[in-house]
């Protein structure tokens, strides 16, 4: 418990030490180098309680508010977070040894990058509302400022505002969930928290602003709007930390607060969850395949994969309220497992958008291309990624998701009718976003790695730094462990899950061949070792074969393109291009799809245009009004700016009356 | 009941459902007939099995009643109504297919969930039965509500009465007078409705109902 | 044993089933055909010959080929042809064959990307719109028959389907025809797409192999052939299991398994043949709908399973 409270404290330390030398040449390398031994001495801190739960501890420091103290609590729960968090902080700070070097403002990012790993490991940490409140809202802050860091390019200042608004009103939903949950004593330890019994009403009000306090941290859709305008504007190992991080610790106040503090759930909750999952998973990757900025791609995507795990909770509720622990253990591993995946596989994704900014200056896919041939590392690891999240076998991607769809399927025990229905929609939705993800990553990959350069500056690009790519490469590394040896990871779950629905899956690693079994072996085994190997040796087998048996010949040649090779890359496939069908088929309804075509006269040399709007629905129909009604109210208010002093006074007066008058009745 | 003919029984009916929903996909309107052709037939051949079944003759004439009046004349008459509308080129729904069979796999889950849980004590032949004939109900619902064409609507409305007839079979002993009175007063609507077409064409040149509603009210 | 005997197995059968679709297709069109061996010839042609690479290819190009077979051959070998029980039956099941199969699709896609041609591009960006609503499709059948045999292991589905107490059930012919709606999707056939088509702005799966050729254009075609069987092999499986021999049946028993398993397959190339000379190839953007058909039935095959009488 000690090692956490250090690491957080030297983090604050880094980041105070950062503000006067951060101009000095190797400020970067010092601090980045800094924040990774700090990140890798938590995570030797973390781990071990996960295998050994004994490590459990608790603290409190005579810090913050003076009779309430900050309570700290290092749990199962907490424990597997802080490796979430330190896993990405450490890759991060590694890739930003190298990628820090190409800053142009460093006094922007360097205070802040320290001050928010330790913000994020405070909030795991936390053990009281004070303190988590508290940490929740540095998170927000310091991410903010990394957010800002680049506040002269062109809608940094338009993401910030909005990123700063949603997250006010967040911690704010959260704030009031917490006085909810403190009761009458007002007991605002967790501890006293998990004693108060509250009633249905009470549970309904803190499930709902858990939801919209969280839930917009997370992305949940419709909240999601700040998350693509902000996670791409940071810099690129920020938005890793953004995406692959900052939304766990979401999660993680999530499953906390409703798993742990709110109390048995009820059945509606997960039926709640679930539609929200689908939703956010459905139309988050839609979202995503109509990018063409690849870190916005990213940051979209983030949102489907927060989907992911929504349904995994919501499902883990669903089996909760029918008192089929098993099932729900099975659903809670599954939505764990994919925290960590996601953590692992969006990270890699964004330091290798990172490189290819690095490398091209560029973000936008239309102006990439043939990056392949000339950033092999970055190619090979991004490919490794894509891969892992369109849940691809052997890759890790596919274990979590195939965990869930094994918890989908033992659903028709449910009790209740409404959720024995709704499970297999569920179901669907995730298959249908499972499949359009990867279409998604088809189009990221093959339109800004393969294919012929489409400006000089991708024709130009050079593979980045060795540490940039040595944290690529370990977190891709990492993806295909995970994949591979899905059982131990499992295994380490196994504690947390049990923490939280008295139950946990039968260890995995003492299994013959290190498979993975969640329930009994006549339902369902995977073996990603097995399938590896099979296919390893198939395809060593396959290539001998041909080698053996076939021509050697090779002939380089122009590509045939049906006999019509036109040297101009312009050509190609765009993404957009590559998109039209899938908008075709579901952008209709989706994003009411305006897709107008100018052709010139006959004979005119004008070129042809093609005229394309896209809308977001929740943009236009529920944030827009809502502004457009603050902005109303504002103005009546503005009124009383221009009142004298009697009339202030009797403001004052009547809202003193009405509340006194209030508190007598309500006596 | 043994196994084998509460599985032909639940074939026939689910096929029933199956049909109201291709009734949904289809967008031309000959094909719209046919489908709805078949859909008798289907409903012919579960009330039969319910007749064998429950060995009640009288449902035997339910069945040839619809096989005969459904399956053959109402398609041919509208056959000849498409054909003599000249709208048998007509595309029309008001929403898009994709939605609107999303919607009927909606309606269908919702009647099952409603129809399960409260006939509990039921036995099991008649609940899922009455289960699949709510569904066949709310499709030929929705069959009327997504199309525009007055022809379409009359399908719709047929299909609706075939949930109806399904349900009332799988409930054990509606009596055949009803049942025939049932089935007449559908032709005499198909008449009227029949009726009611030409002379909407006459005046409006149209039979899009849609097209009609600018004709509501007192037009200035 | 079995396990490499089956992989072989479906290996040598692979072209012969689609030689054998295109003689019978070519019979009913009143055509003599081509014999049904071709396709073994036409790959000996392919393998013996140089293979001519464009100048923007990547090691992706030529990598991709042997992916994709080596992806779509090990998902074939965890299906049970003629004999249930196979040595790694248990490494994977329906799911984890869905997924392969998605492998494969992807760095195909990938490497139709690679060259940076046009027709590369639509092939790719048409093959993933139609896997977007083809594989759900396929998933919500594996759901509906997993959830009815309480296992998502393929052996296990196969034994209760030969089980009497399945009997008829609505659900089952929903999850037939939506797996039949799919395969013909995924195998690139008619209506859905022409194998037989090149430069035609409908092509789907051919534009995206357009600028292969030799030794990978070879093993590109194999894995297509092999997928054929493989959906063959996977229908058979599971809505004809009858005459699979179990694990540690006799020789004899493993004869007539092979028998009736080629048997099974020849059924299946008449009926692919002649649903193909019947029907005319759809506009590509009335697939999403045909498609979109059967994810429904394979939904609606899910919620019927509750209208049933076990429940």
């Amino acid at each position: 418990m000690t090692l956490p409270l250090y690491v957080i404290g030297m983090l604050f330390a880094v980041a105070v030490a950062a503000v006067p030398f951060c101009r000095w040449r190797g400020a970067a390398s010092v601090v980045y180098g800094a924040c990774l031994a700090a990140c890798a001495a938590a995570l030797t801190a973390a781990l071990p309680v996960l295998t050994a739960p004994a490590g459990e501890a608790s603290r409190v420091l005579p810090l913050g508010i003076p009779w309430i103290e900050a309570h700290l609590r290092l749990d199962l729960l907490a424990a597997f977070f802080l490796v979430v968090v330190n896993l990405g902080g450490a890759a991060a700070s590694l890739y930003a040894i190298g990628y820090g070097r190409h800053e142009r403002a460093p006094q922007r990012v360097l205070p802040f990058f320290p001050a928010f790993l330790a913000a994020m490991n405070l909030v795991v940490l936390a053990d009281d509302a004070f303190t988590f409140l508290f940490a929740w809202e540095l998170m927000s802050l310091t991410s903010w400022a990394l957010v800002m860091s680049h506040h002269r390019s062109a809608g940094t200042a338009r993401a910030g505002y909005i990123y700063l608004v949603m997250a006010g009103f967040g911690t704010l939903c959260l704030l009031l969930a917490f006085g909810v949950l403190a009761g009458a004593q007002g007991g605002y330890a967790f501890a006293a928290m998990r004693a108060e019994h509250l009633t249905a009403w009470q549970q309904t009000v803190v499930l709902l602003l858990v939801l919209l306090g969280a839930g917009s941290k997370a992305g949940i859709v419709p909240l999601h709007v700040w998350l693509p305008l902000a996670h791409p504007a940071a810099p690129s190992h920020v938005s890793a930390l953004m995406s692959g991080v900052m939304t766990k610790v979401a999660i993680y106040g999530l499953i906390r607060i409703v798993f742990q503090l709110a109390g048995p759930p009820a059945w509606w909750w997960s039926a709640l969850v679930l539609v929200i999952g689908a939703t956010t998973a459905v139309l988050g990757v839609l979202y995503a395949l109509m990018q063409h900025d690849l870190k916005r791609l990213l940051a979209y995507h983030t949102v489907e994969n927060i989907g992911i795990i929504f349904i995994g909770l919501g499902l883990a509720l669903a089996f909760e309220t029918a008192g089929m622990a098993a099932g729900a253990a099975l659903a809670l591993t599954a939505a764990l497992f994919h925290v960590l995946n996601h953590s692992l596989f969006k990270s890699l994704l964004f330091f290798g958008s990172g490189t290819v900014l690095v490398a091209t200056g560029e973000r936008d896919m239309e102006r990439l291309g043939g990056l392949i041939h000339r950033m092999p590392v970055t190619a090979t690891t991004f490919l490794i990624g894509c891969a892992a999240i369109s849940a691809l076998p052997p890759l890790n991607g596919f274990v979590s998701e195939w965990l869930t769809f094994q918890a989908i399927l033992i659903s028709p025990n449910l009790s209740h009718w409404g959720l024995k229905f709704l499970v297999p929609a569920v179901g669907a939705a995730l298959a249908l976003s499972a499949a359009l993800a990867a279409a998604c990553f088809v189009k990221a990959f093959g339109i800004s790695f393969l294919g012929r350069p489409r400006s000089a500056e991708a024709l130009a690009a050079r593979e980045v730094d060795a540490f940039s790519c040595a944290a690529m490469i370990a977190l891709a590394l990492l993806c295909v462990l995970a994949g591979v040896l899905p059982g131990l990871v499992v295994d380490a779950l196994s504690g947390v899950v049990r923490e939280l629905t008295a139950a946990s899956l039968p260890p995995q690693s003492s299994l013959p061949w290190l498979s993975l079994i969640p329930l009994s072996p006549q339902r369902a085994s995977y073996n990603g070792l097995i399938l590896l190997v099979f296919l390893l040796c198939t395809s060593t087998l396959i290539a001998m074969a041909v080698r053996r048996l076939a021509s050697h010949a090779v002939r380089r040649a122009p590509a045939w393109d049906c006999g019509f090779p036109d040297p101009n890359p312009a050509t190609q496939y765009t993404a957009g291009s590559f998109a039209q069908p899938i908008r075709r088929v579901f952008g209709r309804s989706i994003f009411r799809v305006e897709e107008r075509v100018e052709m010139p006269e006959p004979g005119s040399l004008a070129p042809a245009r093609l005229h394309l709007r896209l809308h977001d629905l929740a943009w236009e129909y529920l944030f827009t009004p809502i502004a457009r009604a603050v902005d109303e109210a504002a103005t009546r208010l503005n009124a009383l700016q221009f009142l004298t002093i009697r009339r202030y006074l009797a403001l004052v007066f009547a809202t003193l009356v009405i509340l006194l008058a209030g508190l007598a009745l309500w006596q | 009941m043994h196994g084998l003919a509460f599985d032909i029984a639940h074939l026939l009916s689910g096929g029933l459902v199956l049909i109201s929903l291709m009734l949904l996909y289809q967008v031309r309107l000959y094909s719209l007939i046919n489908v709805f052709a078949a859909h008798a037939v289907v409903l012919g051949l579960a009330v039969a099995w319910q007749a064998f079944v429950q060995s009640a003759p009288h449902l035997y004439v339910t069945a040839l009643i619809a096989l005969l009046f459904k399956g053959v004349v109402i398609p041919v008459v509208l056959y000849r109504m498409v054909q003599r509308l000249g709208i048998h080129r007509q595309i029309e729904t008001v929403v898009g297919v994709g939605l609107t069979m999303l919607c009927g796999i909606g309606l269908v889950a919702l009647s099952i969930m409603v129809m399960l849980p409260i006939t509990e004590a039921a036995d099991v032949l008649t609940r899922e039965d009455l289960a699949f004939a709510l569904s066949v109900v709310l499709l030929g619902l929705l069959l009327m509500v997504s199309r525009r064409n007055a022809v379409g609507q009359v399908v719709g409305f047929m299909s609706l009465e075939n949930g109806l007839i399904l349900a009332a079979a799988g409930a054990k002993g509606m009596p055949l007078v009803v049942e025939i009175s049932v089935a007449f007063s559908v032709l005499i609507a198909l008449i009227v409705i029949g009726i009611f077409l030409f002379r909407i064409r006459e005046r409006f040149d149209t039979v899009d109902v849609h097209v009609l509603d600018g004709f509501r009210g007192e037009q200035p | 044993m079995v396990q490499g005997l089956q992989m072989l197995l479906v290996l040598a059968i692979a072209p012969l089933l689609t030689g054998f679709v295109r003689w019978v297709k070519a019979r009913m069109l009143r055509r003599r055909g081509a014999s049904p061996l071709q396709p073994y010839r036409d790959l000996l042609r392919l393998v013996r010959k140089e293979v001519v690479l464009a100048e923007s290819a990547s090691w992706l190009f030529r990598v991709a080929p042997y992916l994709v077979f080596t992806a779509i051959w090990v998902a074939a070998a965890l299906i049970p042809t003629f004999a249930t029980g196979l040595l790694f039956s248990w490494s994977a099941d329906m799911i984890a064959i869905v997924a392969l199969l998605g492998t494969a699709r992807f760095f195909l896609a990938l490497a139709g990307m690679d060259v940076g041609t046009s027709f590369g591009g639509l092939g790719s960006s048409r093959e993933m719109m139609i896997a977007s609503v083809a594989e759900p499709a396929m998933l919500m059948a594996v759901f509906t028959l997993s959830l009815l045999a309480g296992s998502t292991q393929l052996s296990a589905v196969a034994n209760f389907m030969l089980d009497q107490s399945v009997g008829l059930r609505i659900s089952l012919g929903l999850v037939l025809v939506a797996l039949l709606i799919v395969s013909i999707a995924e195998n690139a056939r008619i209506p859905v797409d022409n194998p037989s088509t090149h430069l035609e702005l409908t092509m789907v799966h051919e534009a995206m192999v357009l600028e292969y050729s030799g030794r990978h254009l070879a093993m590109i075609e194999a894995a297509a052939f092999l997928k054929l069987v493989l959906y063959a092999s996977l229908i058979a499986c599971v809505f004809a299991p009858w005459g699979m021999a179990a694990a540690g049946d006799g020789f004899f028993a493993y004869l007539v398994g092979t028998g009736v398993y080629l048997l099974k397959l020849a059924v299946a190339g008449v009926l692919l043949a002649a649903f193909e000379t019947s029907i005319a190839k759809m506009r590509v953007f009335r697939v999403p709908e045909f498609l979109g058909a059967a994810l429904m039935l394979g939904l609606l095959g899910t919620l019927l399973l509750f209208v049933t009488r076990s429940v």
